[in-house]
């Protein structure tokens, strides 16, 4: 028995792909030579979420994030590894787990499509046997949360993708999950969308103590919910810790943002990123960031001098560039 | 539970209102089937001294009238549509709630029927008006009628089941799917009444879902039936309907297992 919300011990996922060369005489030999190419989706997985977590989970299209989410969501069957969320094993997609999980993807959609969404929240209601009372308050709060009241009566079609999605959310916490599993709830949503999205989420957790694991393209949702992340490639954990350790730790540069009395040409101390007058942005390499800062200000008189963090989501592209067959690292 | 069933029941009903100019028209076009078969046995029977084994032009009208709502009441999920579903991710979305997706397409296409009977009713009275349908049931026959048509729902829903749960295995069964529908067809009683099929064939059909589902409620209804041969009509049906849930749920466990190997 786990005290973790969500539990992951080695957990591996192998698809069996067939696979041919194009062309006829290929399909021909197809027919009896059948080849099939194993493709480790997940490899060797391991990880905890305490309850009332957020964490991010981040990698590139194709690392294992979807493929993670459907094995924690039952959806999925393991090849291998243990899996436990609540105490379950959602590979038996028992009713009392599917009650108590959410797997909110982006780009699916299971409202009905001709009806008022109020009409799809009362089917959830019926599906999750939720109390009317209970129904009804959270249903109310949900909509206010997100600012949807003039919207709920409108059938589904006429909604914008953005006021969708925001019902989608809903919909699927009417039956208050404890864990929710968020597959790119952002996706194709304008900033201001994606902000009402993750304050929801934040409040979400807040009041109702639920564990969150989210995957974004979106680096503003990670830095809004997760101080934590575990960062995927090619199937393999390569980061788990604090959001703030992953750019400690992979950052290769930081950026000086410098005011100079005078202009001058600094490409000497690193690559300029933006010059514009007498202000100027240059990258320097991490470690020598203190040096090359003191050599500045030695021999220029310089009237503002800042040191700054690359944006996450160039960090984020170096751990990807990091080789994947490197033992997994926490922070 | 049914709270559930009524939920979706009433989502149905308020969907299928929304098409009912559709809906209008999908079944108008139904009826060109029934019309034609009707044309062409009562000319076949006025050709031979007015009756063709026992059926008048009166009672093949009727026939074919009753055949009208019992042709509607046997559309349920396609199985051409599970694939469309597995691609849509609907099928997904179905395993993550903890409830049985049969019950989600029993209930849907249920709430549906009740939308097709009362658009069925004025359609059921002109073409009464048109053909003369010899049709005097007595209220046991209505009753039985009544219950046969949701026997023969249940029933054929559980087969197409069966019949979309291959997908779950392979996409290429359409040629199974058609031989399927042609059995169906010819043993059935869609095609003909059944007491006109040679005797191999009604043999043939004894061990076969498909009378089930068309034939016995449109006879229980013209009165060509027993009180006997009404109730063990039912009693049929209900072993049908468990044979069939019996292999979807067999079916089921091992194409969820297959699904969640392969993916969706």
């Amino acid at each position: 028995m786990h005290t973790s919300a969500i539990h992951v011990n080695g957990l591996t996922k192998v698809y069996h792909v067939p696979e041919r060369q194009a062309g006829l005489l290929a399909a021909m030999r197809s027919l009896v030579q059948r080849k099939v190419r194993e493709v480790h989706a997940v490899e060797n997985v391991s990880f905890s979420l305490a309850p009332g977590e957020i964490v991010g989970f981040l990698g590139p299209n194709g690392a294992g994030k979807t493929t993670t989410l459907k094995m924690l969501s039952g959806l999925l069957f393991p090849s291998g590894g243990e899996v436990s969320v609540l105490g379950h094993v959602p590979s038996r997609r028992e009713a009392a787990y599917l009650k108590q999980i959410t797997l909110v993807m982006g780009n699916r959609n299971q409202l009905q499509w001709d009806l008022p969404a109020l009409d799809s929240f009362e089917l959830q209601r019926a599906i999750y046997r939720i109390p009317t009372d209970q129904f009804q308050t959270t249903r109310d709060e949900f909509i206010e949360m997100m600012e949807v009241g003039d919207l709920v009566r409108k059938p589904v079609r006429n909604l914008s993708l953005g006021e969708r999605m925001k019902m989608e959310i809903i919909g699927a916490l009417l039956h208050r999950p404890q864990v929710l599993f968020l597959d790119e709830p952002t996706l194709g949503l304008d900033v201001t969308m994606q902000r009402r999205i993750r304050s929801f989420v934040a409040d979400y957790n807040r009041r109702h103590g639920a564990t969150v694991m989210l995957t974004s393209h979106y680096m503003a949702d990670v830095e809004a919910l997760c101080r934590r992340v575990i960062v995927i490639h090619h199937g393999k954990v390569l980061y788990d810790g604090a959001l703030s350790g992953l750019v400690d730790r992979f950052a290769a540069y930081r950026q000086l943002g410098i005011t100079l009395a005078e202009p001058a040409d600094l490409g000497e101390y690193g690559e300029v990123v933006s010059a514009e007058g007498s202000k100027v942005v240059l990258r320097v390499p991490r470690a020598e960031a203190s040096r090359i800062t003191a050599r500045l200000l030695a021999n220029y008189a310089l009237t503002d001098l800042t040191i700054e963090e690359p944006p996450i989501d160039d960090v984020i592209a170096q751990v990807f560039a990091t080789e994947a067959d490197q033992p997994a690292m926490s922070g | 539970m049914l709270d559930y069933y009524w939920t979706m029941a009433r989502t149905a009903i308020i969907t299928q209102f929304q098409y009912r100019t559709a809906n209008y028209f999908y079944m108008i076009g139904m009826i060109a089937e029934p019309v034609i078969y009707l044309v062409v046995w009562s000319t076949i029977a006025t050709a031979q001294g007015g009756e063709v084994g026992g059926f008048t032009p009166g009672a093949f009208a009727a026939y074919y009238i009753v055949w009208t709502l019992v042709r509607n009441m046997n559309i349920v999920f396609t199985p051409y549509g599970w694939e469309w579903r597995i691609k849509r991710g609907e099928l997904s979305a179905a395993l993550l709630r903890p409830i049985h997706p049969l019950h989600q397409d029993l209930a849907y296409f249920g709430g549906w029927k009740l939308v097709v009977i009362v658009l069925w009713l004025p359609i059921a009275a002109i073409l009464a008006l048109i053909f003369q349908p010899t049709l005097n049931p007595t209220p046991l026959e209505i009753g039985v009628f009544a219950i046969a048509i949701w026997g023969a729902y249940l029933i054929r829903s559980m087969f197409l089941w069966l019949l979309g749960m291959i997908t779950f295995w392979t996409t290429r069964v359409s040629a199974l799917y058609e031989l399927y529908f042609a059995v169906e067809l010819l043993l059935s009683g869609r095609l003909v009444p059944m007491s006109l099929l040679p005797p191999w064939a009604r043999d043939l059909a004894l061990f076969m879902p498909f009378q089930w589902t068309f034939g016995f409620p449109i006879e229980a209804l013209v009165g060509t039936l027993s009180t006997t041969e009404l109730l063990t009509g039912l009693a049929i049906q209900v072993l049908w309907i468990l044979i069939g849930l019996g292999l979807v749920q067999l079916v089921w466990r091992a194409g969820v297992r297959r699904y969640g190997a392969v993916g969706g």
